[in-house]
């Protein structure tokens, strides 16, 4: 679901269709900025300027939305997206670790994106699979029941482009 | 299959239309229900879904089967579950190698795949107990878990396993039966029938009374009588009123909601449908997580159902009724969940709460009158309308009527999700249905009410589970999750990374929560690291009561229950980090010490030459020692080591 990387529009205007597709409405300010996302992989300054002023909210108030919500990004995403659970079973199952190793092996800050934007690192809450704990999610396809050196082998083996299937433990 | 092309006119169609279903299904098909919820498809249960559909289609000539999709059946940890008709024999841990035989064995020669069934199964390090004091009273594990089957007795449906055999499904009823991609399977099971009996003949005011009688309260955390909410807003003056399902569930440990989103969400539909009527509101949203996608898809695709056969949009049943439903993601912002910080995420604002004495049921979405409740709440309406409050009320305890949904989770035997009525104590559930701790360790504590609930020691398992007796144990119900800690849990740490994580998700508002918290964090890191202070305890203590004092939401108000719920039970575990500066459950580290098991050590050398500062000696064929002088105590001997010789002492 996630873009590579921003795609330029090339003439097509997006703002302007996500307008549309909600009415122009300024209450619906978040899903326009998520279908944005969707579309850019990010958001870009120059296309919340744009829906800014078209949508008639003031630039402070899109960018209070971006900075207020986790799962908006103001940067590129890198070409996979590490989502790390860190929810309380995990954590208590040794995410913490996992989360530390993934920082160290790929540069990568907890939602930041590692220097050869292969990976976009976010640690969440809960991803609600505790069966599966530890667990982490790979653009979208869950791995559960991880350790460090499955976690580790399992993105490597992805950055090399060979994804193994995973057999969650449980 | 009816092909849905025309609307549904009028009560009365409906029931035909259900007939019709009903009728046009064989007998003698068997079905093949394929569990597709979060931790099922995680483990690779779609394919096992696809690889059946397709058996079905080869072998139509011979037999005739269906396989179709389930929502969550609850039991996680054995998933993927795949369930065959009739008989109702519950297959767990299937993998796709299992598949063929299912079909062969099963469907066409109605014989049982014994190595599929549940068993339960003896702990990977020698059984249960282990002599070790279990859950309080000095129980053993084995003592307290009574009523569990004989090890290795293998179960043929799920009525006979022991974590299903104690539940009783009244919002989950319908998970893991119908489908929730088919409004016809929903119809079929007997869906909307309480829909049609509202408009049928029910007033507004009949409804609110019915659900007010019940005695439901409101399954998201605050426990708000749901009857009185509904009245509240149905007498409010102003239009148009607003009607809310809170599916931003953020509670790390819970997924209840996930799960009747996924599972059943035209039982959501449904609730959300009959309380538009009773409080008079023409549009409705579902504020669903962003982490959960398969809800949207499994919520969206039902609301496009609904306005196809005009269960939703202008004229429903052809009563003249109005309503309409729309959904709308979140942006991964816990404090959302909070009703008044929903509202402002609604109105396209960063959702940050307001003070609580204006009432969102006069002023709510919009500065209109909105009810909003927890979708579990909504789903456990249709059950009360169609059997009647009594029967409801006739479930539970004296202030907490009717079931409710937990997920239960943590350092358990049997994760899921599980339906009981209120008023189960906590060692039925974690140790008749959880089948206790795994592996025969001994129980710690049971956090219950998510981030901002509280942890309660074994002392307290035989307190019964509802709303009021959480809250005086200083915990509370939350939205329903129960996470479970064993004696390798330290419970400052534990603390430490409940108020990390309030910490990060508070919104900023209120300098009692921003600042306070985050003091609290840094007296905990410093406990935790074996720097802690005389009068940190009180310190904490003090901030407590003052940020519970000077907050505006629930998350400011409750961000003390981590804190003070392990200081009140397990002061001990603070003094031993503080005065002597030691972790009891050694998992500080710099708190405890490694050391070499003589016995068990195999002379292999690896952490030795896998130790970063080079202070493990030792000879060929001969135990190795660790030079404490020397040591970090960085715990790589401990990971590294392939036969468990390295002890933390």
């Amino acid at each position: 679901m996630s873009g590579s990387g921003a795609v330029t529009g090339g003439g097509k205007d997006i703002v302007g269709e996500i307008l549309d597709r909600y009415g122009r409405q300024k209450g619906m300010l978040i899903p326009m900025m998520q279908d944005l996302q969707k579309e850019r992989g990010y958001l870009p300054r120059e296309d919340l300027v744009d829906l800014a002023e078209r949508l008639g909210v003031p630039l402070s108030q899109v960018y209070h939305v971006a900075t207020f919500y986790a799962s908006f990004s103001l940067a590129p995403r890198g070409r996979h997206n590490i989502t790390l659970c860190v929810g309380t079973v995990c954590y208590l199952k040794g995410a913490g670790a996992i989360a530390d190793a993934i920082r160290k092996e790929f540069e990568v800050q907890p939602g930041g994106t590692s220097p050869d934007h292969m990976f976009t690192f976010s640690p969440v809450n809960c991803v609600g699979a505790c069966a599966l704990a530890p667990v982490m999610v790979v653009d979208d396809k869950y791995y559960g029941g991880m350790t460090v050196e499955t976690a580790l082998k399992t993105l490597r083996d992805i950055a090399a482009g060979t994804p193994a299937d995973n057999k969650a433990a449980g | 299959m009816i092909v849905a092309s025309s609307k549904i006119a009028s009560v009365s169609d409906l029931r035909t239309y259900r007939e019709r279903l009903l009728k046009a299904r064989d007998p003698k098909v068997r079905t093949i229900r394929v569990c597709i919820g979060t931790g099922c498809a995680a483990k690779g249960s779609r394919k096992i879904l696809e690889l059946l559909k397709k058996a079905c289609e080869e072998h139509g000539v011979e037999v005739k089967a269906e396989a179709m999709c389930t929502g969550c059946h609850g039991f996680c940890e054995r998933g993927p579950i795949v369930v065959v008709s009739p008989g109702e024999i519950f297959y767990q841990r299937v993998e796709e190698g299992d598949v063929a035989d299912i079909f062969r064995e099963t469907v066409m020669l109605g014989r049982v795949v014994e190595r599929l069934l549940y068993r339960e199964e003896a702990d990977e390090d020698g059984g249960r107990g282990k002599g070790k004091k279990g859950g309080g009273k000095g129980k053993t594990d084995a003592e307290a878990g009574n009523g569990s089957a004989a090890a290795g007795e293998a179960k043929k449906t799920a009525a006979e396993i022991p974590f299903y055999a104690t539940q009783r499904r009244i919002a989950l009823a319908f998970n893991g039966i119908v489908d929730p991609t088919s409004i016809d399977s929903y119809i079929a099971a007997g869906g909307y029938s309480a829909l049609a009996k509202v408009l049928d003949g029910m007033t507004p005011e009949q409804v609110v009374a019915e659900v007010e009688k019940s005695g439901l309260r409101g399954r998201g955390g605050g426990g708000f009588p749901t009857g009185r909410k509904w009245r509240s807003c149905r007498e409010a003056k102003g239009s148009p009123k607003y009607v809310i399902g809170n599916g931003d569930e953020g509670d790390p440990g819970a997924f209840m909601d996930r799960s009747i989103m996924e599972g059943n969400p035209h039982a959501v539909i449904e609730g959300m449908t009959i309380c538009a009527y009773a409080v008079g509101s023409e549009q409705g949203y579902i504020y669903v997580r962003n982490e959960y996608p398969m809800a949207v898809e499994h919520l969206s695709l039902a609301i496009r159902q609904c306005r196809e056969l005009g269960l939703l949009g202008d004229d429903i049943l052809g009563t003249g009724f109005k309503f309409d439903i729309q959904i709308n993601r979140g942006g991964g912002a816990f404090v959302c969940g909070e009703s008044t910080a929903l509202m402002a995420s609604l109105e396209g604002r960063a959702g940050e709460p307001r003070a609580k004495y204006v009432h969102t049921v006069e002023h709510g979405l919009w500065d209109k009158p909105t009810n909003l409740n927890n979708v579990e709440t909504y789903a456990t309406v249709p059950a009360i309308i169609n059997r009647g409050a009594d029967w409801f009320a006739s479930i539970g305890t004296e202030g907490s009527k009717g079931t409710k949904v937990f997920s239960l989770v943590g350092k358990v035997r049997n994760t899921g999700l599980v339906e009981v009525p209120m008023g189960m104590t906590l060692r039925k559930i974690v140790f008749e249905i959880g089948g206790g701790i795994k592996g025969g360790r001994a129980f710690k504590a049971v956090q219950t009410g998510g981030p901002s609930g509280g942890c309660i020691p074994a002392k307290y398992l035989d307190t019964p589970v509802d709303f009021d007796e959480l809250t005086k144990l200083g915990s509370m119900m939350g939205s329903g999750g129960m996470i479970v800690m064993d004696e390798d849990t330290c419970m400052v740490n534990v603390a430490k990374y409940f108020l990390n994580f309030l910490r990060d998700e508070s919104c900023g508002k209120c300098t009692a929560c921003r600042e306070g918290v985050a003091q609290m964090v840094h007296i905990l890191e410093r406990i935790c690291a074996g720097k802690g202070e005389k009068g940190d305890v009180e310190r904490l203590e003090a901030l407590c009561r003052l940020i519970g004092d000077a907050s505006l939401c629930g998350l400011g108000k409750s961000a003390p229950n981590p804190v003070m719920s392990t200081i009140r039970y397990f002061r001990e575990e603070y003094d031993a980090h503080i005065v002597e500066r030691k972790c009891p459950a050694k998992v500080c580290k710099g708190l405890f010490k490694y050391a070499i098991d003589p016995k068990l050590c195999k002379a292999c050398g690896i952490c030795k030459k896998n130790c970063p500062v080079q202070c493990i000696f030792g000879e060929k064929k001969k135990p190795h020692e660790i030079d404490r002088t020397k040591c970090t105590l960085c715990g790589t001997c401990y990971d590294k080591c392939p036969f468990g010789a390295v002890l933390k002492v």
